[in-house]
């Protein structure tokens, strides 16, 4: 029936690809961390442990294995007859724990209604409100730093293969130097020049002493402590996909079909107008590739301006062994990566149309 | 040889292979000139000085020491990374792309599958298992997560070659896949896959630096890379108080390495593309 529909029967495909991706995702997300010999439980419980009666420890345990769903449990009524989940006991009394397969049930199951579990700090706040109040930092200085710097860096990639001369002369190695620096290195060095030497700017945090909201303090503060982040990831960025268009302008304009196009006297704009279409699909193809790297790297620029996003919660979490909420930020960014994945993708099809026939002939994914 | 020569010709390739044949014998031969003692030594975040070049860590430790010491780390790392990502990269990617079919669909399928999860995220994952991690294993699991990639690019490459001329010579003449795949495809895909392993260096020292950055580094008192230098200016108020020099030298020589790498790929990439280079 899709047959006859071949953009929708593509984007279904790629949808049930990603689903599967996802799935992958979180199992590793799952088992990963526990390859190791660490039981979160117990760090807590030797942690906790000094100054408590037994009695206590055993609450606390069993409060801690129930919360982190390390126990069985079974579904049982109390005493005014609702129904309750309750923890299977052995002939002692003591909680039965649950196989690792079982865990990753409980896991998957809690990850689908969007529970992302306990943190282990912070009075066992939950890791969806640790995340919530990091993620709009995080996106807000990732989406349009990378947007931009991609879109900047094409244009400039792409005037350079076209005029060469001066222009490319020296916009070449200057793009060849930004975008071989680190994320993180470039980060470092604005801070030490445009904040500690100049003081233009702070080093250091998202906002000062403001409420958080919709109010000018806030804001003005913000934004100027959005100014150096948004740089040091914008210009490596756009120096790095500015490289990429350029030699895949020059690889174009050798091709025939724009020297037909121009034995034919198309007019230069309209030349150029195909040209840009055809060397602007691997560098779109590059950006899908590229976000799990760039967010990763934004990640740790974030730690280095000491962002209130992600990055920071991530950095405090490790610090603290906190896992989960380590696993539910590394899910977070792995879902958001497939996302952007899948809208690139989408873009794609529509852009190039030997994507979609691709996939019709069965040759796709 | 006749690309050796092309390669000596360009000044990109001369300036990055010079500056990256410096970092190695700073690595191996600093410690012949220089006293390296990475134990404590003076105050905190003592400035430079005639004795101590660099100044002081947030230990008390010298920072000269300790740069050419995580220089070193961070080499072996890149390198021992790059080594296993390329191997395993290319024998994915050669095997896929060349028998095509069922083993190429199951192989393609776990490529993509962990070209989209972000590195970074596995690599935290795992390292978060581990808790003494030392260099040799922080190598191996970045070099473990870092092949894919390159095994998507070596598949292309390979599968564009299967249907050449040559290729179904020599299979008429009776040739195993073996043999074809190494004295038939193999060197020609050899540039690509050179220039494949010089970015998993550069990327493995890179990874090494974020993951150290996010404190998931080589653990133990004698673990001392340029990411974990990095990890305690940041982490001990070296950014936020001037101490310029806990980051400043660090940073250029990461940079450098880096850019001396950049540098060799990139040209590397000129000579095997002629277009490119007027």
């Amino acid at each position: 029936m899709l047959k006859q529909y071949p953009t929708a029967r593509f984007i279904l495909m790629r949808a049930g690809w990603y689903f599967v991706t996802f799935l992958v995702a979180v199992t590793i997300n799952f088992y990963l961390p526990r390859l190791g010999p660490n039981n979160p439980v117990d760090i807590i419980m030797a942690q906790a442990g000094s100054g408590t009666s037994r009695e206590d420890m055993r609450i606390k345990e069993e409060m801690y294995l129930m919360e982190f769903g390390l126990v069985k449990m079974k579904a049982s009524r109390d005493a005014g007859g609702r129904a309750v989940k309750e923890m299977v006991r052995d002939a002692e009394g003591k909680p039965v724990r649950a196989s690792n397969f079982e865990q990753f049930i409980t896991y998957l199951g809690m990850c689908l209604k969007g529970d992302l579990g306990t943190s282990f700090y912070k009075q066992s706040k939950k890791v969806t409100d640790v995340i919530k109040e990091a993620v709009p930092w995080t996106i807000a200085l990732q989406l349009p730093t990378i947007l931009f710097g991609w879109i900047v860096g094409n244009l400039l990639g792409a005037l350079a293969a076209y005029r060469r001369g001066v222009f490319d002369k020296v916009f070449f190695p200057v793009a060849l130097g930004l975008s071989s620096f680190p994320f993180f290195v470039f980060g470092m060095l604005l801070v030490a020049f445009f904040a500690l030497t100049l003081g233009w700017f702070p080093p250091m945090g998202g906002y000062d002493n403001a409420i958080p909201g919709f109010n000018w303090p806030f804001l003005s503060s913000a934004a100027h402590h959005y100014v150096l982040p948004f740089f040091s990831i914008f210009l490596i960025l756009a120096g790095g996909q500015a490289i990429g268009m350029r030699s895949m302008g020059i690889y174009e304009l050798g091709t025939d079909y724009i020297k037909y196009a121009k034995w034919l006297g198309l007019r230069e704009t309209t030349v150029l107008l195909y040209l840009f279409r055809n060397a602007m699909l691997p560098q779109i193809t590059g950006l899908a590739l590229s976000l799990g790297t760039m967010i990763g790297g934004a990640l740790i620029t974030e730690m280095i301006f000491s962002y209130p996003g992600l990055g920071m919660a991530m950095l405090d979490a490790v610090t603290k062994n906190d896992y989960p909420v380590i696993q539910g930020v590394t899910l977070i960014i792995t879902v958001s990566v497939l996302i952007a994945n899948f809208t690139v993708d989408i873009l794609i099809a529509f852009l190039d149309p030997r994507v979609k026939a691709g996939v019709q002939m069965g040759k796709g994914l | 040889m006749k690309l050796l020569k092309n390669l000596l010709k360009s000044p990109m390739f001369v300036i990055g292979m010079s500056l990256f044949l410096v970092t190695i014998l700073i690595a191996i031969f600093g410690p012949l000139f220089y006293a390296i003692n990475t134990d404590r030594v003076g105050v905190p975040y003592d400035m430079p000085n005639a004795q101590f070049w660099l100044g002081l860590d947030n230990y008390g430790r010298d920072y000269v020491s300790l740069l050419i010491r995580g220089l070193g780390s961070s080499l072996y790392v890149g390198v021992i990374a790059g080594v296993i990502a390329t191997t395993i990269g290319t024998l994915i990617g050669l095997y896929g792309g060349f028998k095509g079919g069922l083993a190429d669909d199951i192989l393609s399928v776990l490529t993509n599958l962990f070209v989209v999860i972000p590195q970074f995220v596995i690599l935290i994952l795992i390292s978060t298992t581990f808790e003494k991690r030392s260099l040799a294993l922080v190598a191996m699991i970045i070099g473990f997560t870092a092949w894919t990639w390159s095994a998507r690019g070596v598949r292309a490459q390979a599968a564009a070659l299967k249907s050449k001329d040559h290729i179904s010579l020599a299979r008429l003449n009776g040739d195993n896949t073996l043999k074809v795949l190494v004295v038939h495809i193999l060197p020609y895909i050899l540039s690509y896959v050179f220039m494949v392993f010089i970015l998993q260096v550069s990327s493995g020292i890179l990874s090494e630096a974020a993951i150290s950055m996010i404190g998931l580094g080589p653990t133990g008192d004698n673990a001392i890379s340029l990411g974990v230098i990095l990890n305690d200016a940041n982490r001990y108020g070296g950014l936020s108080d001037k101490n310029w020099h806990a980051f400043i030298p660090a940073t250029c020589v990461i940079s450098a390495l880096v850019f001396a790498l950049y540098l060799i790929n990139t040209s590397m990439e000129g000579v095997f593309n002629p277009r490119l280079r007027k």
